[in-house]
């Protein structure tokens, strides 16, 4: 086995200011060997890719190849030059060129200008990994599939002996994924180690030989495909414990009006323009119910098709069992329904925009173009929320951009709120805050539905859904897979619900 | 009153109110009557008065009223129109079609001014159409979708008036760009006046102002918030539509006539600069109509002043620029950060001491 | 459903103001042509007319600026257009541009159209060597009109030019010739290094530099513009300067002079305080001198339509021209002397 080793690293050590993101992280790749990288979004993959392919220079730790002695990565021609090759999400080829030009630009010395050979060997690698593209073609004319094999046959006649592919197929249809598999096993054949980072379980069961699972910065374990069932896997990427935090759920009485089962919203075969299948939803007055799932698996654009953000292109929405049309943002905020984005900074902040402005914003565009808030009447609301939510900010003056990641999650909470919703939606209200600004956002949505307000809480952190949701929906690859409420409301169940393929075996 | 140095610094008003305090002083220095203002009959044997300020506030009116247009787009789109000066010729040269009637030398008017002005609206506010359409729907940068009226708006001008240069009849047209009889401040003062109501209003009890910026700050967000910021922009090119119509107004009635290839030639580039000395971004977002406003007056007192020194007049251009550079460096945030930095070491160095 | 009242309403109104032009322009073009036409052409059609007859067209193709560069052009063309017909025994294509390189092309085109003569008006001088060497080898023959170019002078059979400098000197004898102890001269340019600005200031310049009572008050470029003419004038006034001529470059700056002595209550014209001085001859330029309130205007002449002619009439019977550069007249127009007739022909 030892000398199989094509690639080992020992105690990777990486921080950034405030952050450690890589603490003692082990990884090893063996020679033909299909190897995935798994963990939760900052669980420190890209960190470990980056440092692996210098981007990143590592604090501490050791990198060796081939049992080699250990060698020092400082910039990606390093890595390219000790055989490292990476192939990105995006693909980050130029398009106008050819495919021969593609594979060859940035590389040797006098090989560009020889036009005639390096087509003939282009076309040569090509054939030889069975790539449906000529050297001649124009990259843009090629498919995506194709466009990211070209980028791996770029990466392979590079002498590679790492291949890293990061999140290759997400972009990709299924028979294209199987073309994609299909190169991937040829050049494992080879004897490429591969280092294959995906959130795709599916894909990682069917062609993976190890998986290597990552969780805050640090190793959680390195495991045979075969000895990890996929239950295990989803409970090592989400961490089992449970931290301390007492079930807030029970300190909240639920909202029992009598009109308690009454159904605010309800959608039927809603299908946005972002890529998920058609799907069903309803909320009952005063219930908080989550969308569940692996990042990608589509619980932000069921929400954000609910709120309008994305075209619309099929379904029919009923609030109170009367049909309305919710085609635009604003639509549905007449109806009642606030939405705090997945990412605060692209789509939730006007950054140089005051604290006070961005707090009236949504209640401002409600009331009217031809009907703005006097100065007094809005510095009374800021002020009104700024002390609600507790916001730390130096004044209602100050712009929004200078306050911290979990203060300016509030300013957003506070501009909803000041709307008062029927209908909150929640996108990962709680990403990138502080421990303390969590359990105050969760306590605050469970006392809102309290006193009659629905909620849709997402989360990446599956306990603080257990905590504050009382259902459920369950989806993978962009479809709803199951819903879960009660006692089912619980880690074991959730994960194999997402895992899904268990279950039917 | 105490004054907080640095919240002085970091007001966006302080680089033009500096630079036209700046300004005085030379003038003062120079020559004192650059100040004094007179009022004397002009030919038709009516008061009024003249001086070198009131030139200012006389020439500097047209790009005041650019600079109002010309700051909601820059803050929505974060680009800038470059057609105006075209436009302008565009839409002077609707106007004279109208009240000349398409002759050249007509006895009388073809059709009262009034008329006329509300066609040049509507042709200026046409102009504004078709830039805000390929900005706000087709998504083309603001310079790129202007460039076509900025290449083919006087070749238009010319074709709506068959290449004639007609010339208005009624010497009540040129009240607009002179002095109404028995009054004796310069009409474009007035007209000026009377815009800058209009927008600062238009800013007061419209939510113009906030959604502006937090289109041109966040267009993501501002959606996500139920505002339509294809619509806004839109909206800003068709008010500077209407802008450039009050300012063509003007201009065709200076003379009572037009010249397509030389009218308002590079005012776009003049209401550009009245922006950004006013302190606001040309990247759009965050703005301040007052700064703008400034700016352009300031621009016109440069102007005068430059005229005032007799500068040659091959190197005149070349006097505007480094006036320019001075004034655009002065308001760019990294020096405006070294300076309150600056201020701030020296309250603490005071505070040592004391 | 309000955006859509709001389209339609100003599409009506473009619709009405479009029909309004088109009523309007067919009595004003006419006139202008006539007034235009009536400069140069009035002898060459009839001495066209026999060529007609003999039912052989002579092909030309002629280059010219965009007319709508500016009102001398817009003459310019108007003359050109009405010499070179059928009637007259032409068969002429135009084409108009203000760049250079599409200029080349339209003419590498005609020589592929075969054209007996090409007529050059150039945007550029430089670059125009090669096509004129494939019409010297295709037998078409070339002059150029308006502009010369640098090229070698056997390329082309003739050029008819306007003589700027002469333009200014005529101008400033006239004015020295109104014998005024003293000249307090606002010299307003046009853009600068421009032929005719170059041409008009250079007159001016070498008599200042040459009298002792001649002084120049404020020498600055409006850059044919009226307005800045007008802020120009301004400055001086504010300034209480006092001036005596206004030796504007061309007309439009004239006029927004004048609009600026108006606004002071400064007299200006015959027998007045300041004299005005413009140039280019427009129509309505000339009228103010008629009425006594500008003082001179100088002529530069776009009318080379019939000098054009009697230059292919020379070619054509065989005849030999005397010389390869022709200046064409230019007058200058005094106020005291100007009748309505010179406004009629001469005016543009």
């Amino acid at each position: 086995m030892e000398e199989n080793r094509v690639l080992e690293m020992r105690g990777i050590e990486k921080s950034f200011p405030g952050v450690r993101a890589l603490r003692g992280v082990d990884f090893s790749l063996n020679k033909g060997e299909i190897h995935a990288l798994m963990g939760e979004n900052g669980a420190g993959k890209s960190t470990l890719i980056k440092v692996l392919t210098g981007v990143y220079t590592k604090d501490g730790g050791r990198i060796s190849m081939q049992g080699a002695e250990d060698i020092h990565i400082n910039s990606p021609q390093d890595a390219q030059n000790a055989g490292i090759s990476t192939v990105y999400q995006e693909i980050t080829l130029c398009p106008n060129l050819t495919v021969a030009e593609n594979m060859y630009i940035g590389r040797g010395k006098s090989r560009i200008t020889k036009w005639k050979k390096m087509n003939e060997d282009a076309d040569k690698i090509l054939r030889s990994l069975d790539i449906p593209a000529s050297a001649s073609q124009q990259l843009a004319s090629c498919s995506i599939a194709v466009q990211q094999m070209v980028a791996i046959a770029r990466a392979v006649d590079m002498d590679c002996k790492v291949l890293i592919l990061d999140e290759p197929t997400s972009s990709l249809d299924e028979q294209e994924v199987e073309k994609l598999f299909k190169l991937m096993r040829d050049l494992k054949s080879k004897g490429v180690g591969i280092i294959f980072v995906t959130h795709f379980l599916d894909q990682v069961y069917e062609v993976c030989d190890r998986i290597t699972v990552l969780r805050d910065g640090g190793l959680v374990g390195e495991y045979a495909i075969a000895d990890l069932p996929r239950v295990e896997l989803v409970a090592k990427m989400l961490g089992k414990e449970m931290d301390d935090l007492s079930d807030i759920k029970g300190a909240n009485a639920a909202y029992c009006g009598e009109d308690a089962d009454d159904i605010v919203l309800e959608a039927e075969g809603l299908q946005s323009d972002a890529g998920i299948k058609p799907f069903n939803f309803h909320i009952k007055k005063g219930e908080v119910n989550g969308f569940t799932g692996l990042l990608g698996s589509g619980r932000s654009e069921c929400v954000r098709a609910i709120f309008g953000a994305d075209r619309i292109l099929q379904g029919s929405v009923k609030m109170h069992k009367k049909e309305v049309k919710i085609k635009k943002p604003l639509d549905a905020m007449k109806n009642g329904i606030a939405y705090l984005p997945e990412d605060r900074k692209i789509d939730g902040i006007i950054g140089e925009l005051s604290v006070r402005d961005n707090i009236i914003l949504a209640l401002q565009v409600l009331t009217g173009f031809f009907k703005p808030f006097s100065k007094a009447k809005a510095q009374a609301f800021a002020e009104e929320y700024i002390k609600k939510l507790n916001i730390k900010t130096a004044s209602a003056d100050t712009p929004i951009a200078s306050l911290s990641g979990g203060n300016q999650q509030k300013v957003i909470l506070a501009r909803w709120l000041l709307m008062h919703p029927e209908y909150l939606i929640l996108d990962e209200p709680t990403r990138g805050i502080d421990v303390g600004t969590k359990v105050d956002i969760q306590k605050l949505v469970l006392e809102l539905a309290s006193q009659g307000m629905s909620v849709t809480f997402i989360s990446s952190e599956t306990d603080e859904m257990i905590r504050t949701c009382s259902r459920l929906v369950v989806m993978r690859d962009r479809k709803i897979v199951g819903e879960l409420s009660g006692d089912e409301v619980n880690q074991g169940r959730i994960m194999e619900t997402i895992a899904g393929g268990e279950a039917k075996k | 009153m105490k004054i907080d140095i640095k919240k002085l610094l970091s007001n966006q008003l302080l680089i033009p109110i500096t630079a036209l305090v700046i300004l005085c002083l030379v003038n003062l220095v120079n020559d004192a009557s650059f100040f004094t203002i007179k009022l004397a009959p002009n030919n038709e044997g009516y008061n009024v008065f003249s001086g070198p300020l009131i030139t200012i506030l006389d020439y500097g009116s047209e790009l005041a009223i650019l600079a109002i247009g010309m700051t909601l787009v820059t803050a929505a789109s974060g680009g800038q129109d470059i057609s105006v000066g075209a436009t302008i010729a565009i839409a002077g040269s609707a106007m004279l079609r109208v009240l000349c009637g398409g002759v050249s030398k007509p006895e009388a008017l073809a059709a009262p001014i009034i008329v006329g002005f509300l066609v040049a609206c509507i042709v200026g506010m046409l102009c504004g159409v078709f830039n805000g359409l390929l900005v706000s729907i087709f998504r083309i940068q603001p310079m790129i979708a202007t460039l076509i009226l900025f290449t083919a708006g006087r070749s238009i001008a010319a074709w709506i008036n068959n290449n004639e240069l007609p010339i208005v009849p009624d010497p009540k047209f040129k009240y607009f760009g002179g002095f109404i009889p028995g009054i004796p401040i310069p009409t474009t003062t007035f007209i000026a006046i009377a815009c800058i109501v209009v927008a600062a209003l238009l800013l007061k009890f419209t939510n113009l102002g906030l959604y502006t910026q937090a289109v041109g700050i966040n267009e993501s967000s501002s959606r996500l918030n139920g505002i339509n910021p294809t619509f806004i922009k839109f909206l800003s090119f068709v008010i500077l539509g209407l802008c450039v119509a009050v300012a063509a107004l003007i201009k065709v009635s200076r003379l009572a006539t037009i010249n397509y290839s030389v009218i308002a030639k590079d005012i776009e580039m003049d209401a550009i600069l009245a922006v950004a000395l006013g302190g606001n971004a040309l990247s759009g977002g965050k703005f301040n109509m007052w700064g703008s406003i400034l700016g352009a007056y300031i621009i016109q007192f440069l102007t005068t002043t430059l005229y005032k020194f007799q500068v040659d007049a091959a190197a005149l251009p070349a006097y505007k620029a480094v006036v320019v550079i001075i004034l655009v460096v002065f308001s760019s945030p990294v020096v405006r950060e070294k300076l309150s930095a600056l201020s701030s070491k020296k309250k603490a160095a005071a505070k040592g001491v004391a | 459903m309000k955006k859509r009242v709001v389209a339609v309403l100003t599409a009506a109104v473009m619709a009405f103001s479009m029909a309004a032009c088109n009523s309007g322009s067919a009595g004003s073009t006419t006139g202008g042509s006539t007034g235009g036409s009536t400069g140069g052409s009035t002898g060459g059609s009839e001495s066209a007319a026999p060529a007609a007859s003999s039912g052989e067209l002579i092909k030309v193709g002629i280059i010219n600026n965009d007319p709508n560069e500016s009102g001398y052009r817009t003459a310019n063309d108007k003359d050109l257009q009405n010499m070179f017909t059928t009637a007259n025994g032409y068969d002429a294509k135009f084409a108009y541009s203000l760049k250079n390189d599409e200029q080349i092309q339209a003419a590498q085109g005609f020589i592929t159209d075969e054209v007996d003569y090409l007529l050059l008006s150039a945007a550029d001088t430089a670059g125009w060597d090669g096509v004129l060497k494939d019409a010297q080898a295709a037998g078409v023959k070339v002059t150029l009109f308006d502009r010369t170019i640098d090229a070698d002078p056997s390329l082309y059979e003739a050029s008819i030019v306007s003589d700027m400098a002469k333009e200014g000197q005529t101008a400033v004898d006239w004015l020295a010739g109104q014998g005024l102890s003293e000249y307090n001269v606002i010299h307003i340019q046009g853009v600068m290094g421009s032929a005719a600005q170059q041409g008009r200031s250079g007159a001016l310049d070498a008599k200042v530099a040459a009298e002792s009572n001649w002084t120049i008050v404020q020498q600055q470029t409006a850059e044919w513009n009226a307005e800045k003419a007008q802020q120009i004038v301004q400055s001086v006034i504010d300034s209480n300067t006092p001036f005596n001529v206004i030796y504007a470059e061309n007309d439009d700056m004239a006029k927004g002079a004048v609009a600026a002595l108006d606004s002071a209550g400064i007299s200006h014209g015959v027998g007045k305080d300041v004299i005005v001085m413009g140039f280019d001859c427009n129509k309505w330029a000339l009228e103010e001198l008629l009425n006594q309130n500008w003082n001179y205007d100088g002529q530069c002449n776009p009318f080379q339509a019939s000098y054009i002619d009697n230059i292919i009439k020379t070619l054509e019977s065989g005849g030999t021209l005397d010389k390869k550069t022709i200046i064409m007249d230019e007058k200058g127009f005094d106020a005291a002397t100007i009748t309505q007739e010179d406004v009629d022909n001469y005016g543009i």
